[in-house]
């Protein structure tokens, strides 16, 4: 790879040796991927996790001088201060989150800790080249805003996010834009839920970028959302376009720069219930709870919700993930009220996969999505998963269809 | 038997000599249990087999850019990683992942490997030097 004489410099350790490290690996990635240089960044989102490795690296870089040049957004750890009043935290646990907060503050992060930053706080231009990680937030970018970022990990955007610089490979050129593969969607699309399912067909669509048709001509934020998140579960897409809504996509033959499809693939209503059936635990029993807000519920979804709760009391608990700026909103527009009055709870700055849920481990949930249920299998929590509507009537019946 | 030496191209540096584990299926290290190294995924070919120890011939990685490399950092810390990694289609996620908790790594390999490869083998495997070199067959 070609360096600059600043690059050189920054390599050679003149920003601080963990600057270099940093340097280091991106190098490293971008010549496994054939780039031959580097380019600036503008904007970065860093999955913070609150895991051992996350903290492992966090620390490794910071102890040895890094400070962000490009302050990145950050993904939910958990909020400390809630749960304490709510549950019991282990003191190892309450450590790592504490440790964690501390090492992203002082390598100069953007203490946002959503999943979301690319509906507020962090949204790129068309075309603007950026470092995005987290599973919806790189597909959101890249497909919704038009913006160039590759999959990166958590680790790497924050390396991108020390350098200011990114390896020119992969989705940051014109080519790895194109679509690869034409999925033709016969499936009823009713509403958000079926994003879902839809982007949980990884295993049939493939490697490459898929090019959705066949969908409806308004696809909500929320669908996107869900689509993004489930398709960087079930597989691996920085990228993805939908004829007619996507930028790059207005037409079938800019979406495939002219070129024909590598692949094709049907998806119909049997693929969607299919995959439904197969990640799900079995219905028609008692539930100990709901969780919604991976990734975190904007405030349509809470005032959904609202409207399902209002004057009923829940037999089950609920849990709806936001971030801090819903949650506030949601507060002043007396939904949070509304939730609390019925038994449920909004939690900012949280995820699913967090040791914060330890009182559910072995407890049966439900959730409408798929990305919630699948992680937090190594915490032990299990779920059934339904539409909102479903899962929502559930938790106030105690039990799921 | 004669050894049949295939080339490669390193992605993440290294050299190290182990018994072969192919997947059919991309691998999500989250979903592997640390402390054995079985991979825990329902539905995956690798589902009740461990990966502790060998070298992992597999298509790509998938899932969400965190936990990759949690999983691999935990296999690490229980001594259960695999000694390497050969895949087909690169992805930033894995790719980064490997790099920092250098596992070597490699991809491009002729695709006569692929034909010749079963499980059990044992192959030695230098990213460095981009060769693979098929030592004993099951």
């Amino acid at each position: 790879m070609k360096l600059t004489k600043q690059q050189e410099e920054m390599l050679g350790g003149k920003y601080s040796e963990g600057t270099a490290t940093a340097l280091k690996i991106q190098i490293a990635v971008g010549e496994s991927f054939g780039a031959e240089r580097l380019v600036p960044i503008t904007r970065a989102h860093v999955a913070l996790s609150n895991q051992d490795a996350d903290l492992w690296f966090a620390e490794k870089l910071l102890k040895a001088g890094a400070k962000c040049k490009i302050p990145p957004t950050v993904n939910p750890g958990f909020c400390l201060s809630y749960f304490q009043k709510v549950t019991t935290i282990s003191e190892e646990d309450a450590s790592l989150m504490q440790r964690t907060h501390e090492a992203y503050k002082a390598l100069g992060a953007v203490l946002t800790y959503s999943c979301t930053p690319y509906l507020g706080g962090n949204i790129p231009r068309f075309g603007e080249i950026v470092a995005f990680s987290e599973s919806s937030a790189t597909p959101y970018v890249n497909s919704v805003w038009g913006a160039r970022s590759n999959r990166e990990s958590a680790q790497s955007a924050l390396c991108a996010a020390i350098t200011g610089l990114v390896p020119e490979y992969g989705l940051l050129t014109d080519e790895n834009r194109q679509g690869d593969i034409l999925v033709e969607v016969q499936a009823e699309m009713k509403s958000d839920f079926e994003y879902q399912l839809l982007g949980y067909m990884g295993k049939k669509i493939g490697n490459g970028v898929p090019v959705f048709t066949g969908l409806p001509k308004y696809v909500t934020p929320e669908a996107h959302m869900n689509l993004g998140a489930q398709l960087n579960t079930s597989g691996a897409y920085g990228l993805y376009h939908i004829v007619g809504v996507t930028p790059e996509a207005q037409t079938l033959e800019a979406a495939f720069g002219g070129k024909e499809p590598k692949r094709r693939v049907t998806i119909t209503d049997e693929d969607l219930q299919g995959i439904l059936q197969e990640i799900s635990e079995e219905g028609a029993r008692k539930i100990d709870f709901a969780m919604f807000g991976c990734p975190h519920f904007t405030i349509s979804q809470v005032q959904e919700i609202a409207k399902i709760l209002a004057g009923k009391k829940l037999k089950s608990e609920m849990w709806i993930l936001t971030s801090s700026y819903t949650k506030e909103l949601a507060e002043r527009m007396g939904l949070l009220e509304v939730i609390n009055n019925a038994g449920g709870h909004i939690v900012e700055d949280t995820c699913p996969d967090q040791p914060c849920w330890h009182h559910l481990k072995g407890k049966l949930g439900v959730t409408e999505s798929p990305k919630c249920a699948y992680y937090p299998k190594r915490r032990g929590l299990s779920f059934v998963i339904r539409d909102l509507r479903t899962c929502v009537e559930a938790a106030l019946k105690g039990e799921v269809e | 038997m004669s050894e049949k030496t295939f080339k490669c191209h390193k992605i993440s540096e290294g050299a190290t000599e182990g018994e072969v584990l192919i997947s059919q299926d991309d691998i999500m290290f989250y979903l592997i249990d640390p402390k054995t190294g079985i991979v825990i995924e329902k539905g995956h070919s690798l589902e009740g087999k461990s990966v502790a120890g060998k070298i992992l011939v597999f298509p790509s990685g998938k899932g969400s850019s965190v936990v990759q490399a949690d999983g691999m950092y935990q296999l690490a810390k229980n001594n259960n990683s695999p000694k390497a990694m050969i895949i087909k289609y690169p992805e930033t996620v894995l790719v980064a992942t490997a790099i920092i908790m250098e596992t070597p790594m490699v991809d491009r390999v002729d695709e006569e490997f692929y034909e010749t490869v079963k499980d059990g083998d044992v192959i030695s495997l230098d990213a460095d030097a981009g060769k693979i070199v098929l030592k004993k067959r099951v």
